[in-house]
This record gives structure tokens, sequence and C-alpha cells, in this order.
């Protein structure tokens, strides 16, 4: 063999080697087969004070996404489930990548009793509910709460948790935070301005006249994640037009993203970047560059949700205060009144349909839900759980008072959207590539529709995708 | 002792054969099975589906696109950094001419050596953060000099005509070095009376890369350009990192659009598996193709 040779069969070798196409075969199909997996769960015997019938001694794997929350918290829960059940022995693991580390699991037929399906590396719920993975959570909402007495679980939860985490009509997904979408900015540099939030359009362009006048841009955005520019211009739609604008959208309803109430909402955003209100070179930013350079004073205005003050802790100069408000209305006959905010539950936790545990799961997310499992969240990570009253007696950091503040005002004028949920791609690929060129100046409000309304028909068209329809 | 060749042969042999098939061949076999299902991913349960995945590609104008993207950094990225590399190591083994008799690089060649070795030592990771932030628009390093300099200041990867071409220059700039070594270490091997020959009679630096060099290190820029073009149908991490395709799926690549399908805005498998195996023979031709055109007559040094 000559040198030429090896280094041909070198070559060779090295093909062989492509890293990424070999990335997906790593797990085969041949997992556990559908049916004969039923009766190997632990299951103890139902009474009143074990409406769920857990099995004491049955051990639980619970596996938390480690971001924005850390895994304290999740450790604070598990310990509380501990202490019911003593003999239960807790294995407790945290990752970023939920997806791939649980798929190979999920396809064994061996996938953990709780897992806390967030993040960027989240498992697709639509893919999860379309195969059956999840188990129905509906038990959990009439058990009785933990603490609360007199009251169910589903009695303790804020409105739309239940809606959010619905699949057809069955409950399978509990989001365990509240989180409000909203317009942000700093109290403090507010306030040295004497700058005055517009409840409408018309005065939040006056104000962003005055803003760029002063030599500040007034809006940045996450250029690189475009779709948090969705949420404002969504939201303006709906305060608009009603909440059947979003029921639409969700549904997949034909042109629904051309309705009326949006063709106003995205004339009424185009003027943000016609009148160049937002910071030079956004579009290239990510949403932490974009979200720093917002707390660094660059900007005035960015859009995001009630994470964000977690998000920024590190960088946010003391005394920034940031507030959240809700999109302005765009005229006097809004359906929805300025106050109304979108408010959803997010941060999924799932029990897998074949964990091992599934009651055990099932009463682990009544130990979350639990007036103390609540308390020692907010605490813990400063955020708001879902269950009613979880802040009382605990002090929220500035930011997170302001959106406990919204969502009162905003009450049952309140309302959200889930085609997100429903199919993320839509989302995350597709608005936000519109998003991306409409916030950037290249299309117009008509062909960003246009392409939005096109990604929805790609969607509905697409026969290996499973369709969810919500009534309310 | 040639009784006894077989047994170590085997011994030596055959644990990594063994692993090589499990942990290469049977991935890649499983892909081939996974790509006529419809799998979704998180359960067992498959239906095959003939070649419809296939068929629904052809009409997928997002992975055209990230294929047509791919063919673009084809035709590129070997060129530029087989280009760039040849140059570097010329100029690093014979580039100084000027005050000194013999054959020698420019002066301080050990140190460019050293510098240019120093993207291939940082991870693909660190190489795509790293770049991130000096394309970032507004504290950039890059923008920072443009306005030094009074030149107007692109968002680079936030606008869809630079930031396929920033990505492509990152790929370019991580690999050089790499190159320059290989070309180096094959430079030195060449005798070195060949190059006082030329010398003697005159050759210019130009003639002498063109006619000499290049000719006899034709082996080692052969073996250069098939993995260029095997990364060049790569390219994921980088532009996963960078852009994630955008803006607009400006940025795209075909294994990104697998990874999308599978792991990221969808759970696909079957189809995505579909695409990789598509992505496993684009990569098997190009490199049987590249072969086959660099083939010719091997120079021996006596």
């Amino acid at each position: 063999m000559n040198r030429r040779e090896i280094l041909q069969r070198t070559a060779a070798a090295g093909l062989l080697a492509t890293p990424a196409a070999g990335l997906l075969a790593g797990c085969a199909t041949s997992g556990g087969d559908d049916n004969n997996k039923k009766d190997t769960g632990y299951q103890g015997t139902k009474s009143a004070q074990n409406p769920l019938g857990v099995k004491e001694a049955a051990p639980l794997e619970v596996v938390i996404f480690n971001g924005g929350f850390g895994e304290e918290y999740a450790k604070a829960h598990e310990a509380m489930y501990k202490e019911k059940y003593p003999k239960a022995e807790i294995k407790h693991s945290a990752t970023q990548e939920i997806n791939k580390t649980l798929q190979p699991r999920f396809v064994d037929g061996n996938p953990p009793d709780v897992v806390n399906n967030s993040g960027a590396g989240q498992i697709d719920p639509n893919g999860l509910v379309s195969q059956g993975a999840i188990a129905d959570l509906g038990e959990l909402l009439d058990a009785p709460s933990l603490d609360i007495p007199g009251k169910k679980v589903r009695d303790t939860l804020l409105p739309g948790t239940v809606e959010v985490g619905s699949y057809d009509g069955k409950f399978l997904v509990l989001n365990y935070t509240y989180t409000a979408y909203g317009i942000w900015y700093s109290t403090k540099l507010f306030t040295e301005r004497n700058w005055q939030y517009g409840k409408t359009w018309e005065e939040h362009i006056a104000l962003c006249k005055q803003i760029k006048a002063a030599g500040i841009a007034p809006w940045t955005y996450a250029g690189k994640h475009p779709r948090y520019m969705s949420w404002p211009l969504i939201s303006t739609a709906i305060k608009f037009g009603g909440p059947s604008v979003a029921m639409a959208i969700d549904n997949l309803e034909p042109n629904a993203w051309k309705s009326d109430a949006m063709k106003a909402a995205a004339d009424a955003w185009h003027q943000i970047v016609k009148d160049k209100y937002i910071l030079d070179g956004s579009s290239g930013l990510d949403h932490i560059q974009s979200q720093t350079a917002w707390c660094q004073g660059k900007a005035a205005f960015i859009s995001c949700g009630s994470w964000l003050e977690n998000e920024q802790a590190k960088v946010t100069p003391a005394g920034f205060n940031m507030t959240v408000v809700p999109t302005p209305s765009l005229s006097t006959g809004d359906k929805l009144p300025f106050e109304a905010i979108r408010g959803t539950a997010g941060e999924p936790f799932i029990v897998p349909a074949k964990a091992k545990n599934v009651a055990g799961g099932l009463e682990y997310m009544r130990v979350m839900l639990s007036k103390k499992g609540a308390q020692d969240f907010t605490k813990k990570v400063s955020s708001l759980p879902v269950v009613a009253g979880a802040t009382e007696g605990v002090e929220l950091p500035f930011g997170l008072s302001t959106v406990s503040k919204a969502l009162e005002a905003s009450g049952s004028n309140g309302f959200n959207w889930v085609y997100n949920n429903f199919y993320r791609k839509l989302e995350r690929e597709l608005v936000d590539a519109a998003c991306g060129e409409f916030f950037s100046g290249r299309i117009g409000p008509a062909e960003f529709l246009d392409q939005c309304q096109k990604g929805a028909d790609s969607i509905a068209q697409d026969s290996s995708i499973k369709k969810y329809k919500r009534a309310a | 002792m040639r009784h006894g060749k077989y047994p170590l042969i085997i011994t030596f042999l055959l644990p990594p054969l063994a692993l090589y098939v499990l942990f290469v061949i049977s991935p890649y076999l499983q892909a081939f099975q996974i790509s006529t299902t419809s799998w979704l991913g998180y359960s067992a349960q498959a239906d095959p589906v003939g070649l419809a995945n296939f068929r629904a590609m052809l009409h997928d104008d997002r992975v055209w696109n990230a294929i047509g993207n791919n063919a673009i950094l084809l035709a590129v990225v070997p060129v530029l950094t087989i280009g760039l590399g040849l140059f570097f190591a010329t100029m690093l083994s014979m580039g100084g001419r000027g005050d000194r008799a013999g054959v020698t690089g420019v002066r301080g060649s050990a140190f460019y050596r050293l510098v240019y070795f120093f993207p291939q030592v940082l991870s693909v990771v660190i190489i795509a953060l790293l770049w991130r932030e000096i394309y970032h628009p507004n504290n950039g390093l890059l923008n920072g000099l443009l306005r030094a300099v009074g030149l107007p200041a692109p968002t680079w990867l936030g606008d869809p005509r630079t930031a396929f071409w920033c990505v492509l220059a990152v790929m370019v700039w991580s690999n050089v070095g790499f190159y320059v070594v290989l070309f180096g270490a094959a430079m030195s091997a060449i005798p070195r009376d060949i190059y006082e020959a030329v010398l003697l009679d005159g050759a210019s630096r130009w003639v002498t890369l063109r006619r000499i060099t290049i000719p006899l290190l034709w082996d080692t820029v052969q073996v250069a350009w098939i993995y260029l073009a095997i990364a060049a149908l790569d390219g994921f991490i980088l532009v996963q990192l960078m852009t994630n395709g955008g803006p607009n799926f400006s940025s795209d690549v075909i294994g990104l659009r697998m990874y999308e399908t599978a792991f990221g805005s969808e759970s696909k498998f079957g189809y995505a598996s579909a695409i990789g195996v598509v992505m496993f023979f684009l990569t098997l031709t190009v490199a049987v193709l590249a072969l086959r055109a660099a083939r010719r007559e091997r120079i021996e040094y006596s």
C-alpha cells in the first residue's frame, strides 16, 4: 500500500464518520410493546387520605429542566413528598436538554414519573400528545387540595391553567407558573425623563417620538428570535377585535392571520419600523443581547414575558425597577379594555403515560400545587405559580409585583392563545421568520400577514401533524 | 512466527471492528429503516410509509433552500480554504527570498504558523460564540473597526443578505490554520534541491507554486478537498449557534433542517431520517466525485 492509497482510505474512513448523519439513528424504534406495560406500574389503595392511590414505598423519578428557575425549588418539593411518603425513594435529576436526554427512554417505554418539559430543548408537545405519551391529569384536578381545606385542586388554580394544558378536552400538561406577556420599561428612566406610558396607539407613537428626540431608541427586540414581537402585535389585534381573533388563529381557520383586527394591528406596528423607532442593529441581536441593551438604557421598550426580571437579574442596574404594561389600545372601539393583558400558565410539567409510578407523579404535582409548595416556589424563584393566593405574605421583587398588579387589573379580560403549544413549528419557525422580515422593515404589513398565513396553511395541510381545536 | 499472525491480527482488529459495527454501521442501517416510517420519536410505534418521506422532501422548499446553501458552501469553502492554506504555507516555508540565500520562509514564520493554528485548538462552539460577539451589530469588534474609519456598520448576522456569508467566512477562518500546517508539512517533504534548481532558473514565486509545489502536493490537496467538501455539506454547529438558520432561513443548511425536524420545532423522526439519508448519499457522491476528479499521475521522488 503506498502513501496515496493510505490517504484515500483515510478519506473514505472520514466519510463514514460524517457525524451528523448518524446522529438520528442512535435510537431504534424497538422499544417496549404498547400493550404489555399496563400492569407493571405501582398502584396503592385509594382512600380519603390517599385520593390518587399512591403506593407508599414506590420510588419516584423526577426530571427537572435546569433553566432560569434552577432545580432547588424542585428539591424542596421532593422533600415535601418524602415527608409524606418516607419510604419512597426519590431520584432527582436536572438537565437543560430534556429532549435529548429523555427521548430514548420514551421510546424504550421507560420514562421518568414527572418531567418538567421546558426550555429550548423541550419535547414538542404535539408529538407527545399525538403519540399518547402523556398521562391524563384529570384525576389530579378532582382530588382534594393537599392543604387548602374544602377545595379540589381544580378550584385552587388560576383561570386559564386547565385550558392551556388541555388537548381535545383532556388535561395533559400542568403549566406551573403564571406568565404575563407585555411591554416592559424602566420606571426609573421614565420618572427621570417624566415620560408617561401611553394607553392608546397614538399616544404610544407620540411618546416614541419624544423618546427618540431624547436620544434613546424607543424600542429594541430579539432580532434572532423575532417571534417575541409577534406577542404584542397579536395582543393588539385581540384587544381590538376580541378573543375570537386568537381562537381563529389557534384553530387554523382559513385567513385567520388576515382578519381585519390583525390587519389593523400589523398596520399600527409597522409605524415603529417605518419611523425608525427601533434601536439600530436590533435585528442582529439575540434575546439576551437585546434585553441587555435595554437594561443599559439604550432602548426604552421591549416585549417579553414575566421571566424577564429573573433572566436579567445579573445585569439590571440597581433601582432600574422594570414595569410591565399591556399593549396600547388601537381605538376607543376596542373590544377589550386597555388593562387586558396576555396571561397564561407556562413552565410545563407532565406525567408520561408509561411512567411506572403514575399515581406518584400525580401526587407530586399535588404537592407542587399545595399552598406550601407554591409559596416555597414563589420565595425561591420570584415567580408566580398557578396556585391562587400563593403570593400572600411573600414580598415580591419590583418587576414581579407589577406583573401581579397587571394581572389583577386585567382580571377576566385577560386573554391568551395556544397555537404555539399546538403547533410549535408555526410559531418558532414560520411566524418567527415573518416577524424577522417585518420588524427589520424588509416587508410591509400585508406581506407579513401573507407570510404568516402561508405558514399556518402549510401546517393545516400537513396530514402528518395532528390538529387540535379549542372551543374557549 | 508466521503461524501466530492471525490470532494476533484478530485480537487487535475484532474489538474495534465490533465497536465500529455497533456504533457506526448499525445506526446507519437503522436510519435507512426509520426513514421509511412515519415515526414521531416518542413511542415505539413507527408505521411504514414506504418512500413517502422522500416524495414529501421533493416538494419541501425549506429542504431545497438548505441544500442550495450547502451547494454554495461546497463550491466556495474548499476553494477558499485550500487557496489561502496554500498561499500561507508557501509564504511560511519559501516566501522569504529577498535578503537571504536558499529557500526559507518569511521572517517570523514559526510565530505565524503557531497563530494560524489557534482556531484549530478552539472548539467549534467557542469559535461560533466568539464570532457572534465579533459580528455584534453595536458592540462588536468588526463594527467598532468600521465605525472607527467612518464606514457604515451593517447588522451582519441580522441581515439575510450577509448572514450566510458571515458564517461561511468563519468556516474558512476556522479551517485555514489546519491546512496551513498540513500543506507546510507536505512541503517540507519536497526536496530542497528542486527549489534551488528552480531558483537558479529564475522562476518567479507564482510559477514555482503553480509548476512545482502544487503538483508535488497534489495528494495532500486532494485529501484536503475531500475533508473540506464533507465539512461544507455539514456546517451544522456554526450555523445553529450563530444564526440558527435565520434570518428568514437565509443561512439554513441541511444538517440544521434535519435537527429542527427531529429535535427542534417538530418531532418527525421518520422525515428527519429521510433527510439524513439524502445527506448521506450527497456526501458520498461528493466524496467519490472529488476522488475521481482529482486523480492524477503520481510523482515519485527518486
